[in-house]
């Protein structure tokens, strides 16, 4: 399949795709890569996604979703706009990343896996983000914040509520 | 973004051009950059692998293996394509030194993966980082991009007639595929289980081709030791363990960080000295000497050389150089809950010890925590894990085992403490959430 106007996905991210099949000895190499920016667009890895994504590479929806099952980094559901992802793992628990966690909780009104009413922010308690040197650490969307107290933590969910957060994709 | 940080016991030679701005290409070629693999080019295959065995260099990501000789399994002669795979999958708890050189020195992997190839007879290469770097993959593409907008990458590189192209690619959340059939697996676009060896990667490895499989640090040394000749290389080190190699301290020190300390270094003298000693006045009570994955010393095993084969005889490993530090107020049952935690999460579920052994492992030594175990637990916590050391297919297991085994051996009077009902004397804000 090359970019049409049957694609799901915006131009940009259907010319990536373009390009992603084309740089591997095979195809379904780009499908890890695929199945993340297509998240990343999309929000989760809808229906839709596995069908187009499948056909892209020419495998089967349910070779997709073996792989998408796998990747924890990979989902099926909606998150909020900003996902808060806390380690908690060894490095960061000794540099309270548990108070982090419930700092957040509390701040947030949500649980692990949990979602604000407004969609804004979702929470998760995640393995380590390889940021042990600089803990506790945590992750917005792609952007790493470490060395963290909860005042600094309260300031950084103040800015991404008045829209003013880091956005890598 | 991670703090740089200095002391003056370091030596630096991967950290050489941290803080420098050596992520632009300009400035990576003004500091030597790309001039190892032009001398690689020129002085050919027999003078790399020999640079490379009289180096010492062992494997970074853990395991220690010599870097020259695992490139010279590969066979000179083969009808598929060979591959060079570099391993970004940084992954191990307690570890993030890759996160480092990718950040400030993305030109010395793509360099170091050029002379991998050129040594192998490679035409390709993958540079392969978690998913969650996204912001290091955007530097490493940059990288790959203005290298190939100079001509060093695709056609005829350097004019020897040798073409070479490198792809980067990005994992979606797996400590798994960290191993390295599994992380092929993962390239190849599949679920990251581990296959069965032999055959080796070296014989039949990525797309069923011969491939070379390098951690990003041990990739990253090879323009250095080329620059500054092997045996200079190997003289920094300690004895068959030559070099540097980065150590990221973390936990209850003054001065956390990544420091590069010469192979050998003494540990103790890397926490109190370099790591700036036990943070709040409080004492040292264990060290995780090399990533979670490694079995825990105690205060008064510290007193060990930081290199392969010293910490072997410690009893331990020096794993990935993650150096976790812990201090006196620190509950060593809810350490090994919350270690054994992540590995029963991150088991892939292909192997019925490491599933079946890390889940039960994680019941029996939560209930413990909790207040609620039984005398037997501790040693059925021992057993299990001991009869787990070698029964899977990949090093998982055996990463799960081998530090639950160093607690309950080293620390079994705090799990006794549990048992009788004391209160745990870490308190922390709720039970782990994880599922």
């Amino acid at each position: 399949m090359s970019t049409s106007a049957t694609t799901i996905f915006s131009p940009e991210t259907a010319a990536r795709f373009d390009r992603l099949v084309t740089l591997y000895p095979v195809k379904r190499s780009a499908l890890i890569p695929m199945l993340l920016y297509a998240q990343d667009e999309i929000g989760y890895i809808s229906d839709a996604v596995v069908v187009e994504i499948a056909q892209r590479i020419g495998i089967s929806e349910l070779d997709v979703r073996s792989v998408l099952s796998y990747y924890s980094m990979l989902r099926t559901k909606p998150v909020g706009k900003y996902n808060v992802q806390v380690c908690t793992n060894i490095s960061c628990m000794l540099r309270d990343g548990y108070g982090i966690m419930e700092h957040c909780k509390k701040r947030l009104g949500i649980g692990h896996k949990e979602v604000t009413s407004d969609g804004l922010f979702s929470l998760e308690e995640v393995e380590c983000i390889g940021a042990c040197c600089w803990a506790p650490a945590v992750q917005i969307n792609y952007d790493f914040y470490d060395d963290l107290t909860t005042e600094k933590m309260d300031q950084i969910l103040d800015d991404y509520k008045a829209g003013r957060g880091k956005e890598t994709v | 973004m991670p703090r740089l940080v200095f002391h003056p016991e370091e030596v630096k030679i991967i950290s050489r051009r941290f803080g420098q701005g050596a992520a632009d290409i300009d400035k990576y070629i003004a500091l030597d950059g790309y001039k190892a693999v032009q001398t690689a080019i020129e002085k050919g295959v027999d003078w790399i692998i020999a640079e490379m065995k009289a180096s010492g260099l062992r494997g970074r990501g853990g395991a220690g293996f010599p870097t020259g000789m695992k490139w010279s399994f590969v066979p000179k002669q083969s009808e598929r394509p060979k591959y060079v795979l570099v391993n970004g999958d940084e992954s191990e708890p307690g570890t993030c030194k890759d996160h480092v050189i990718f950040l400030h020195d993305p030109h010395a992997v793509i360099e170091g993966t050029m002379i991998a190839g050129l040594a192998i007879g490679s035409k390709m290469g993958f540079i392969y980082l978690r998913g969650e770097y996204r912001y290091l993959l955007k530097i490493m593409e940059k990288a790959v991009a203005d290298a190939y907008a100079k001509g060093f990458l695709g056609k005829n590189i350097f004019g020897s007639g040798i073409d070479f192209d490198i792809v980067t690619q990005t994992g979606a959340g797996a400590y798994e595929v960290g191993e390295e059939s599994a992380l092929m697996e993962s390239l190849e676009g599949k679920r990251g289980v581990p296959r069965i060896k032999p055959p080796f990667p070296a014989v039949v490895g990525l797309y069923g081709g011969p491939t070379v499989i390098n951690n990003a640090e041990t990739i990253a040394s090879v323009p250095h030791i080329l620059l500054m000749g092997g045996e200079a290389y190997a003289k920094v080190g300690s004895e068959r363990n030559g070099g540097t190699r980065l150590f990221g301290i973390s936990g209850h020190v003054v001065n956390p960080g990544v420091y590069e300390l010469p192979m050998g270094y003494n540990l103790k003298k890397a926490i109190y000295e370099v790591g700036g000693g036990i943070s709040n006045g409080r004492k040292l009570k264990a060290v995780v000497p090399g990533g979670s994955s490694t079995p825990v010393l105690t205060a008064d095993e510290i007193d060990v050389g930081l290199d392969f084969d010293q910490m072997g005889k410690a009893g331990t490993m020096l794993g990935s150089g993650g150096i976790v530090v812990i201090d006196d107020q620190t509950c060593m049952v809810e350490f090994a809950l919350r270690t054994i935690k992540f590995y029963q999460h991150e088991s892939c579920g292909w192997c019925i010890p490491c599933r079946e052994g890390t889940d039960w492992l994680k019941k029996t030594i939560g209930r413990v925590h909790a207040g609620g175990g039984v005398a037997k637990d501790l040693d059925n916590i021992r057993y299990l894990a001991e009869n787990m050391l070698g029964r899977t297919f990949c090093p998982l297991g055996d990463a799960a085992a081998m530090p639950t085994i160093g607690f309950i051996k080293k620390f079994r009077h705090e799990f006794e403490d549990h048992l009788n009902g004391k209160p745990c004397p870490y308190a922390h804000a709720e039970e782990p959430a994880l599922v």
